[in-house]
Parts: structure tokens; C-alpha cells; sequence
């Protein structure tokens, strides 16, 4: 029963959240149909995991060429720290509503809003992580006759996955933990649960931030595993 | 040069984000409270008295532009019956607002008589009172079983009302949202999204009326209009006391909720049964008189001020005390 507790003790009760995730409960102001449920967990949870997919593929596909060919020649170090630095200071809500006037609301605003989020971490480590690089080893590359893009391809990214990785790891972080907020633009995520307390009450609240949560954990624990397997053995400070 | 356009960019959104939070939404209303003038009537200054200086009052409202002028001009006019005044107007839901003056963190906030009797108390909306005093009636019964008090109503009314361009409602002959009956499968519904669910809202329409839209998609409410304007939505719920409709005539309506799914409803001011014997006989007398001037044409034009000319809350709940002659 989603009801009205009292301010304190505590709002919600985890045992309520976990209730409220795998049965659906009674909501006062829905008119007797029920509310939250595993069947709904699961549906909202996908919406957000495409979201962020969208978002981190369009992140990807931008700041990742950038930085890595930026990192490769040495140069713009400026240019890839300034806007890894004044990128994080643009406010997520108002990018929403501004292109909202522009653009309408939906996955395509979400997706570019998202996308802006997880630039700076990508572009700066990308630039950061190649511009590293031994330049013994780069040198010793180009000295067997590889071309530029074999230098970056075999040499340089190899040697960078962690960094490289590190990057990816912080923008898909703060682009699934923002997309929590994409049910004020069009689509429903577990953000849903958070920001209607009127409909889910105070369990679907907690319910919701504790699947936040766990979706972030989960992806950040799946990119690491990733990344072990990509990190050359070399790399590596313990044997895997 | 890039680093600056970059700067420049986030100091434009920086802007706007101010801009945003100081102009977002208005909760709806109606009915018939379109009678009275900007003179508010049989006014009349409020007196300070020297023994309410001892009693301090803290007023909340929820996070939306109608109920922070609400809750701005129950404060000030407490202040100038002498009490001693803080205001937290920023409470988010009627659910944390309607804790806060239980729990006593706050000494009383406006509520929505239709909102008190199907959020908080399980009424269903074709079961509240389309009457402000019958509902009113009724929500205070509730509220006394709770410990709390609830003064009389407002003149004016809100409610949710599903609104689009006038362009929109010629084409499709849309007067009545039973006009949409066999339309409305084509069209797309934005709405708040706690809209969805709620009986008095999407669910409302799908129960009572029967409808089915095409989609529909949740929008934060300050975005109720920009999606209309957009084309994006063929249609939005708005709220009744919205300024745009006074203001845009030509450009935005709403259909008339003619199976009376929208419960309208009238404010009424709720506090503590403890706080009201505490702050004495001038609490009632002068939250009461300080709404009586508050018609549906004033709170139009006081929502207009805040959402449309951006002042501040404060600033239109002054302008109106001392319009309507009840400070100097």
C-alpha cells in the first residue's frame, strides 16, 4: 500500500522499495490501477539503457576521432581540456528545455543532450591517454616503417585502453545517471518512480534511486570486465 | 577563440536556466469566478496587532508559480497583521507539503480542495463536489480526522483542462473532449508525467470518456505550451488559471471537460488544529480577508505576472495586497 508516511521516521522503508519492485501496489490518486511491479521495472529500465546507448554511441562517435587524432599529432592539448572542463559546467536542464523550443522534446533532444554530457570525459581522456604513449615506443614504431594510422591503430591505443577506457567508463556513468531525468522530455525512465511521488509514494522513490543505482553499478562493473580483456597483458599490474 | 564561443555557450545556457526556474508553471483553475475587479472589493487595510508579535509563523507552498504567489500573499498579509513571518515556498509535491504541515515543519500551506480529496483521501474525481462549498466541506471533515484545519475556499478555481491551438480545434471541430471520441487515436497527448496514471488526468480520460490517444509523453510542465507552439503535440494539458489563455486568445483553448472528469477545485488553506488555537483569533480573520479579492480574473493576471513578466512571486503578491487596499 503506497500511503502517506509520516516526515520521521523514514519516508520509505527498503522493504517497502524492494515490495514495490516486484509487486505492483495500490496508488491513491490512480483510480484503483495499480502502480510500479517487476513488469514495469523492466520496461522503464530498457528505455533508459537504450537511452543511454544512443547517447554514449553519439558521444562516441564525436569525441572519440577528435581526441584521438588530437592526441596523436601532440597538439590542441587547449582546445581538448577546455572543452572537456567548460562542457561539464553546461547545465543539463536547461540544454532540455532550450532545445526543447528548437528541436521538440523526445529520445532525439535526450539522446543530444545525453551525448554533450559524455563528450568531456571521452575527448580529454582520449587526448590524454595517446598523448602519453611512450614516445619511445611510437618512435620505434615508425622506425619499422608503420604508417600513422598503424602507429595509432597497434601502438598508441593499445597502450591507452586504460585511460581510453577510464573515459568511456565516466561518461556512461553520468549519462545513465542523468538519463534518470528524461521523463520531463518524453520518455519514461526510472526517473519516473522518482519524480512522481504523488502516483508511486515514497517506496516507488526510494525503488527508483535503488535501480538507478544498480543499473550504474552493473554497467560500471560490465566496462571494467570489458576493459581487462582489451588491456594488453603487458599492461597489466597483476597477472589476469 | 573556441575556448570563448564554448564560454559564451555556457554562460547563454546559464541564463537561461535562470531565466527557466524563475518562469515555470501555474496550476489550473475555473469556473465561474470570473465576477469581481482588481479592486477586491470589500477590502479594507489589515490592522497589526502588538500581541501577535510573539507568535512566529512559518508559510509553505508547493514549487509552482500559482502557489508561490498564494503562499507569498497569505505571508505577507500575515506579517501585516504583526506576526512574526518566515515562508518556505518551495515544498515540491502536495504529498511532501501535506507531511511538512502534519509533521508541524510548517504552520500551513494553499491546497487545492479537489487535490486534498483525491490525492490525499482516496475520493474519486467524479465523487468531489463540482460545488466549492460542498467540497470544501467535505476536505475539511477529512482533514479534522487528521488534526488539521482548513479555512474556507478561494473565490477562484483550478483544475486540469486538455488544451490545444485554436488552429487545431478548428480543424478537427474540437469544442467538447468528447469531441474527440474516434478522433483522438490519431493524436498525440503531452502532459505532466504523473499525468499518466492519475484518474484525474490521462487515466480519467481513458476510464470516463473512454478515449485512446495515439501516444502520449510526459513533459516537465513548464514545457506545456512550448509544445503546442512546436506542432509537436496536437494536444497538452494546461491548467485553467493559465495567463496564456487570457493573454493568447486566438492561439490556445481549451476543451470543455463536459463529463466533468477535471475536478475543479477552490483553495483552501490548511494548518494545524495546535497552530490555529496558538496564533490566536487574526490567523483565520486574515488569511480569509486576504483572499476574498482572489477571482479567477486576479489570479489570471497575478499567474501572468510571474510566468509571462517574469516578476518575482514576492513582487505580485505585493502589488496585489496593496492594489486590492489591504496594505498601505
Amino acid at each position: 500500500m503506497i500511503g502517506v508516511s509520516p516526515l520521521s521516521p523514514p519516508l520509505a522503508s527498503i522493504q517497502g522499495a524492494i515490495e514495490f519492485i516486484f509487486t505492483p501496489q495500490t496508488s491513491n490518486v490512480t483510480g484503483g490501477k495499480t502502480v510500479g511491479g517487476i513488469d514495469q521495472v523492466i520496461e522503464l529500465t530498457l528505455n533508459q539503457l537504450e537511452l543511454t546507448v544512443f547517447a554514449l554511441a553519439l558521444s562516441l562517435v564525436v569525441a572519440m576521432p577528435i581526441g584521438l587524432y588530437l592526441g596523436h599529432r601532440g597538439t590542441g592539448e587547449l582546445f581538448a581540456t577546455v572543452i572537456g572542463n567548460a562542457g561539464r559546467a553546461i547545465p543539463e536542464l536547461a540544454l532540455i528545455a532550450f532545445m526543447a523550443a528548437l528541436i521538440g522534446v523526445g529520445v532525439l533532444n535526450l539522446t543530444i543532450a545525453l551525448a554533450i554530457l559524455g563528450i568531456p570525459p571521452l575527448l580529454t581522456n582520449a587526448f590524454v591517454g595517446i598523448h602519453q604513449v611512450d614516445r619511445a615506443a611510437v618512435d620505434a614504431a615508425r622506425g619499422m616503417g608503420m604508417t600513422e594510422f598503424e602507429i595509432l591503430r597497434k601502438v598508441e591505443i593499445p597502450l591507452a585502453i586504460p585511460t581510453l577506457f577510464a573515459g568511456i567508463r565516466s561518461a556512461t556513468i553520468a549519462i545513465v545517471a542523468t538519463a534518470t531525468i528524461a521523463p520531463i522530455a518524453g520518455v519514461l525512465t526510472l526517473g519516473d518512480f522518482i519524480i512522481n511521488p504523488n502516483v508511486y509514494g515514497d517506496d516507488g522513490v526510494l525503488a527508483g534511486a535503488i535501480l538507478v543505482a544498480l543499473l550504474a553499478l552493473t554497467l560500471e562493473f560490465g566496462l571494467a570486465a570489458l576493459q581487462r580483456r582489451l588491456t594488453s597483458k603487458g599492461l597489466k599490474l597483476s597477472p589476469a | 577563440m573556441r575556448s570563448q564561443l564554448t564560454r559564451l555557450r555556457a554562460a547563454a545556457a546559464l541564463l537561461l536556466a535562470l531565466a527557466l526556474s524563475l518562469g515555470v508553471v501555474a496550476c489550473g483553475d475555473s469556473d465561474d469566478g470570473t465576477t469581481g475587479s482588481d479592486e477586491g472589493g470589500n477590502a479594507g487595510a489589515i490592522v497589526a496587532n502588538p500581541d501577535n508579535a510573539k507568535v512566529s509563523l512559518t508559510i509553505g507552498s508547493k514549487n509552482f508559480p500559482e502557489q508561490e504567489i498564494l503562499g507569498e500573499i497569505y505571508a505577507q498579509a500575515l506579517k501585516a497583521a504583526g506576526y512574526k513571518v518566515k515562508s518556505d515556498l518551495n515544498l515540491g509535491s502536495e504529498t511532501v507539503a501535506h507531511q511538512a504541515v502534519k509533521s508541524g515543519a510548517i504552520s500551513g500551506y494553499p491546497e487545492y480542495a479537489s487535490t486534498a480529496l483525491t490525492s490525499f483521501f482516496g475520493v474519486e474525481p467524479e465523487e468531489v463536489p463540482a460545488e466549492a462549498t460542498p467540497a470544501y466541506e467535505k476536505a475539511k471533515g477529512e482533514f479534522e480526522k487528521e488534526g488539521l484545519t482548513a479555512f474556507p475556499p478561494t473565490p477562484f478555481a483550478s483544475a486540469n483542462a486538455v488544451g490545444t491551438t485554436t488552429k487545431f480545434a478548428e480543424e478537427e471541430e474540437l469544442e467538447t473532449v468528447s469531441d474527440l471520441e474516434g478522433k483522438s487515436e490519431s493524436m498525440t497527448l503531452y502532459g505532466s508525467p504523473e499525468c499518466r496514471q492519475r484518474i484525474d488526468c490521462l487515466a480519467g480520460l481513458e476510464k470516463y470518456y473512454g478515449l485512446k490517444f495515439k501516444s502520449f509523453h510526459p513533459v516537465d510542465i513548464g514545457l506545456r505550451y512550448t509544445v503546442l507552439e512546436k506542432g509537436q503535440a496536437d494536444l497538452s494539458i494546461l491548467f485553467t488559471t493559465d495567463p496564456q489563455l487570457a493573454a493568447e486568445k486566438d492561439k490556445f483553448v481549451i476543451l470543455e471537460d463536459d463529463k466533468e472528469v477535471f475536478p475543479a477545485g477552490n483553495v483552501i488553506f490548511v494548518s494545524k488544529k495546535s497552530t490555529v488555537e496558538k496564533a490566536g483569533p487574526d490567523y483565520e480573520k486574515t488569511i480569509v480577508q486576504v483572499q476574498e479579492g482572489l477571482t479567477l480574473e486576479v489570479m489570471q493576471e497575478l499567474d501572468a505576472r510571474v510566468e509571462l513578466e517574469k516578476q518575482t512571486p514576492k513582487e505580485a503578491a505585493a502589488a496585489y495586497l496593496k492594489s486590492a487596499g489591504y496594505t498601505g
